[in-house]
C-alpha cells in the first residue's frame, strides 16, 4: 500500500488535520484558534478533492469547494468580525497546560485507533486509517470543548468536529452525496446561530464565559428571589427611616 | 408527489407564509389552518399502503408516530393561538415563532418518515435547529442558557450520530452497492447479516449515544431540563411530545439493523442499562424539584428510560409496550404542559410554591390537571397504565432481577407526580397574578380535554382496527 500517491496523498492530508487538531487543543489566543481552525478546513477542502480525483466522484469537487468557501472563507470572517466585535483580540484564555493536552490528545488518538483498526478489518486500508484519524479528529474537537470554557473556543471545537465528520464521510467511497450537501449546509447553519447567541449572550450577561451561564437553574431562582425581595423590603425601610430622620 | 412527501412539504410551506405574516392574530390563524390540513394529512397517510418512496418508507409504526405528532401540532397550535397575544411578541420574535414551529413540525414528519439514514439525521438536525429557535425566543437570561445548552450539547450528539452513519454506510458498502441505497433502512436490514460486524458494532455505539442524546437518555439528558422550562409552553409540549420519540425511532432503526446481524454486540442491553439508569436518576430527581414544568421535563426523562427499557426488552410485547408508553407519554405529558402553562400565567410564577390549591380556585382549570397529572403517573385507566403493566409483567417474565429496579423506579416517580398534584391542585389556593382572557382559558382547557380523551380511549376502548395497526406497529421492529 505504502508508495502509492492515492494513499499517500490522503494520508498526508489527514494527518495534517490531526496536526492542527492538536494545535487548537493547545493553542490559547482566539485569533491563532481561527487561523488555524482556518488552516484545517483548507486541509479538508484539498482532502475531499483529492479524494474526488482518487474516487472518480465529481460530487465530491462540489464538497470540497462548499468545504473551503465556508470553513477557510466565510465563517473564519465571520469569527475574526466577531473577535474584532468584542475585543478579544488580545484576549488569553485558560486551557489546559501543553503538557496535560498533548497526554489526553494523545492518548485519545491511541483509542480512536485501537477502536477503528480491529473493527475495520475487513475494508480496505485506505478507509480504515482515514476513519482512525476522523475520529481521532472528531475526539480532539470535543476534548477542547470539554477543555475550555469561553462560547467561541467551544464553538470552535464543535467546528473542527465537524472537519473530522467530514473527513470521514469524503473517505468512504460512494457515500452519498445527500449526507456531505447537508453537513456542508448544515456547519454554515450552526456558525450562523451560535454567532448570533454569542452575540446575545454578550448583551445579556457581559462576558463571553459560558461559566457566568451556569449560575441559572431554575431551581436556585427562587432562593434568589426570595433574597431580593427582602432586600428590597430592607431598602424600603431604610428609607423610610431617612425620611423620617428628614422630616 | 407521493403523500409521505406532501405531510412533509406543506409544514415547511406554511412555516414559509408564516415568516411572511406580522401581525398576533392573523398569523395563529394561519398556524391553525397549517396544522389542520397536516392533521387530514396523517389521517390520510393511515390509508396509504406501506411501502418505500425514494428516501421515504410508509410503515404502521411511522404512521401512527405521524398522525400522534399531527395532533399535537394541532392542539398546540390551538393551546398558542390562545396565548400569542399575551406574549407580546414584536413582529421578529413572531416570524421566527411561527415559522420555526411549523419548520420543526415538517422535519419531524420526515425524521419518522424517513427510510434513508442519512436523510433522518437531516430532518433530526433541522428539528434541532428549529427548537433551538424555539426555545430562545423570549429572549430571556434563562431561555438563552437554556438554548445555548440545548444547542451545544445536541450540535455535539448530532455530530456523533453522524459519524454513527458514516460507519453504517461503511460497513452496508460491501454488500449492499454504492450510492443512496447503502443507507435505506430497508436495504440495510436486509444485508445486515452480512456485514462486518465490527463496524455495525462501532456505528452503533455512535447512534447509541448520538440519538440517546436527543431523546433524553440518561447520562446525556442534561439539555433537557432546561429547554423544556425556559421556552414557551408549546416548545415544551411539542419537545417532549414529539422530537423525543424521532429522536428514539432513529435509534431504534439504528437497532434493528445491528440486531440483525447474529455476531453483533446484543444492542438490547444497551438500550436496557440506558432506560433503567434514566428510570432511576429521573424517579429520585423527581422529589428535589421546585419547578413545576422541571418537573414534569424530568418526568419526561423518567418516560423515555422507560420506553427504551420496553424496547430494549424487546419481543412483540415489549416492543407493543414501548409503542403504547410513547404514544401515552406524548398525549399526558403535552395536556400536562398545557395546564401548568395556564397555571404559571394566571399564578405569574412557574415556581411550585407560587401554585398551589388550582382546583379550589379554578375548578375546571385545577381538575383537568389533577386528571391530566394523574394520567402521566401511569393511573389506571389511562393508556400509561396499561403499557406500565405489560411492560412490569413482562419484564417479571423475562428478566426479573431487572424488574426489580424498574418497579422502584416506576414506584418512586408515581409517589412523587401524586404528591406534586396535591401541591398544585389541592390546599388552599395561592395569589392571583393575573386573570386570564376567556379565549385562554378555551384553548387550553380544550387541547387538554381532547388529550384526556384519546388518552382514555387508547387505554380502555381501543377499536380493533387501533389495536391491529399498534400490533403491527410493534411488528415493525421485530
Amino acid at each position: 500500500m505504502f508508495g502509492e500517491l492515492s494513499y499517500d496523498i490522503a494520508h498526508l492530508l489527514g494527518g495534517a488535520m490531526l496536526l492542527l487538531s492538536f494545535a487548537l487543543l493547545y493553542q490559547r489566543r482566539v485569533p491563532a484558534l481561527i487561523s488555524i481552525f482556518a488552516t484545517q478546513g483548507m486541509l479538508l477542502a484539498l482532502a475531499a478533492a483529492w479524494q474526488g480525483a482518487v474516487q472518480h466522484a465529481p460530487e465530491l469537487y462540489l464538497t470540497a469547494l462548499i468545504a473551503c468557501g465556508a470553513k477557510t472563507l466565510l465563517i473564519p470572517l465571520a469569527l475574526r468580525h466577531m473577535v474584532q466585535r468584542l475585543q478579544l483580540g488580545r484576549a488569553v484564555e485558560p486551557a489546559l497546560g501543553v503538557g496535560p493536552s498533548m497526554l489526553a490528545g494523545v492518548a485519545l488518538v491511541v483509542l480512536a485507533i485501537l477502536v477503528a483498526l480491529p473493527a475495520t478489518a475487513g475494508a480496505r486500508a485506505i478507509q480504515r486509517e482515514d476513519l482512525a484519524l476522523a475520529l481521532s479528529v472528531v475526539l480532539l474537537g470535543m476534548l477542547m470543548m470539554i477543555t475550555r470554557r469561553s462560547a467561541m473556543s467551544q464553538l470552535i471545537g464543535l467546528l473542527s468536529m465537524e472537519n473530522g465528520l467530514m473527513l470521514a464521510a469524503v473517505g468512504v467511497a460512494g457515500m452519498p452525496l445527500v449526507v456531505e450537501l447537508s453537513t456542508a449546509a448544515l456547519v454554515l447553519v450552526l456558525a450562523l446561530v451560535a454567532g448570533v447567541f454569542v452575540f446575545l449572550i454578550r448583551d445579556r450577561v457581559e462576558s463571553l464565559d459560558t461559566a457566568v451561564l451556569e449560575q441559572h437553574r431554575g431551581e436556585a431562582a427562587w432562593g434568589e428571589a426570595a433574597q431580593d425581595a427582602s432586600a428590597a423590603e430592607a431598602a424600603a425601610a431604610e428609607a423610610q427611616a431617612n425620611a423620617g430622620e428628614i422630616r | 408527489m407521493p403523500l409521505p412527501w406532501i405531510v412533509v412539504f406543506w409544514p415547511w410551506l406554511g412555516a414559509l407564509a408564516l415568516l411572511g405574516v406580522a401581525r398576533a392574530r392573523p398569523a395563529a390563524w394561519v398556524n391553525l389552518c397549517v396544522s389542520a390540513v397536516s392533521l387530514l394529512l396523517a389521517l390520510l397517510l393511515l390509508a396509504t399502503p406501506e411501502g418505500i418512496q425514494g428516501w421515504t418508507r410508509v410503515d404502521a409504526l411511522n404512521q401512527v408516530l405521524v398522525l400522534l405528532s399531527a395532533i399535537i401540532g394541532m392542539t398546540t397550535a390551538v393551546y398558542s393561538a390562545g396565548q400569542i397575544e399575551a406574549k407580546g411578541f414584536d413582529t421578529l420574535r413572531l416570524r421566527a415563532y411561527h415559522g420555526a414551529f411549523q419548520l420543526f413540525m415538517g422535519a419531524q414528519a420526515l425524521a419518522l418518515l424517513a427510510d434513508n439514514m442519512g436523510v433522518m439525521w437531516v430532518a433530526i438536525e433541522i428539528a434541532t435547529l428549529a427548537s433551538v429557535t424555539m426555545v430562545a425566543v423570549h429572549g430571556t437570561r434563562a431561555a438563552m442558557e437554556a438554548a445555548w445548552k440545548f444547542f451545544i450539547l445536541c450540535g455535539v450528539g448530532i455530530a456523533l450520530a453522524l459519524f454513527g452513519t458514516v460507519v453504517l454506510y461503511l460497513a452496508a458498502q460491501p454488500v449492499a452497492g454504492h450510492g443512496d441505497v447503502g443507507l435505506s433502512w430497508a436495504a440495510l436490514r436486509a444485508v445486515a447479516a452480512r456485514c462486518d460486524a465490527g463496524l455495525l458494532n462501532l456505528a452503533f455505539v455512535f447512534l447509541l449515544v448520538g440519538y440517546g442524546t436527543k431523546a433524553g437518555l440518561v447520562p446525556l439528558h442534561f439539555w433537557l431540563p432546561d429547554a423544556e422550562a425556559e421556552g414557551p409552553v408549546s416548545i415544551s409540549a411539542v419537545l417532549s411530545g414529539l422530537l423525543l420519540n424521532a429522536a428514539l425511532l432513529a435509534l431504534l432503526r439504528a437497532k434493528a439493523v445491528v440486531g440483525a446481524h447474529p455476531g453483533t454486540l446484543a444492542p438490547g442491553p444497551f438500550m436496557l442499562a440506558l432506560g433503567l439508569a434514566s428510570v432511576l436518576l429521573a424517579g429520585f430527581c423527581l422529589w428535589r424539584r421546585r419547578d413545576a414544568r422541571r418537573f414534569f421535563a424530568w418526568s419526561s426523562i423518567q418516560h423515555m428510560g422507560l420506553a427504551a427499557f420496553a424496547f430494549g426488552l424487546g419481543g412483540p410485547l415489549g416492543n407493543l409496550a414501548g409503542v403504547l408508553h410513547l404514544l401515552g407519554h406524548s398525549l399526558s405529558k403535552s395536556a400536562v404542559f398545557f395546564g401548568i402553562g395556564l397555571a404559571a400565567r394566571i399564578k405569574g410564577s412557574q415556581q411550585v410554591a407560587a401554585i398551589g390549591g388550582l382546583v379550589a380556585g379554578h375548578p375546571a382549570l385545577g381538575w383537568s390537571l389533577v386528571l391530566a397529572i394523574a394520567l402521566v403517573a401511569g393511573m389506571p385507566p389511562g393508556v400509561l397504565f396499561a403499557s406500565e403493566f405489560l411492560l412490569v409483567s413482562e419484564a417479571v417474565a423475562r428478566l426479573w432481577w431487572l424488574a426489580l429496579p424498574l418497579a422502584l423506579g416506576i414506584f418512586v416517580a408515581v409517589a412523587a407526580k401524586i404528591d406534586m398534584l396535591q401541591r398544585l391542585c389541592l390546599g388552599t389556593p395561592t395569589p392571583d397574578a393575573v386573570v386570564p382572557g376567556r379565549l385562554e382559558v378555551l384553548t387550553t382547557l380544550g387541547p387538554i380535554w381532547v388529550h384526556l380523551a384519546l388518552l382514555l380511549v387508547l387505554g380502555m376502548a381501543l377499536p380493533a382496527g387501533g389495536a391491529a395497526l399498534l400490533a403491527r406497529a410493534a411488528e415493525v421492529l421485530r
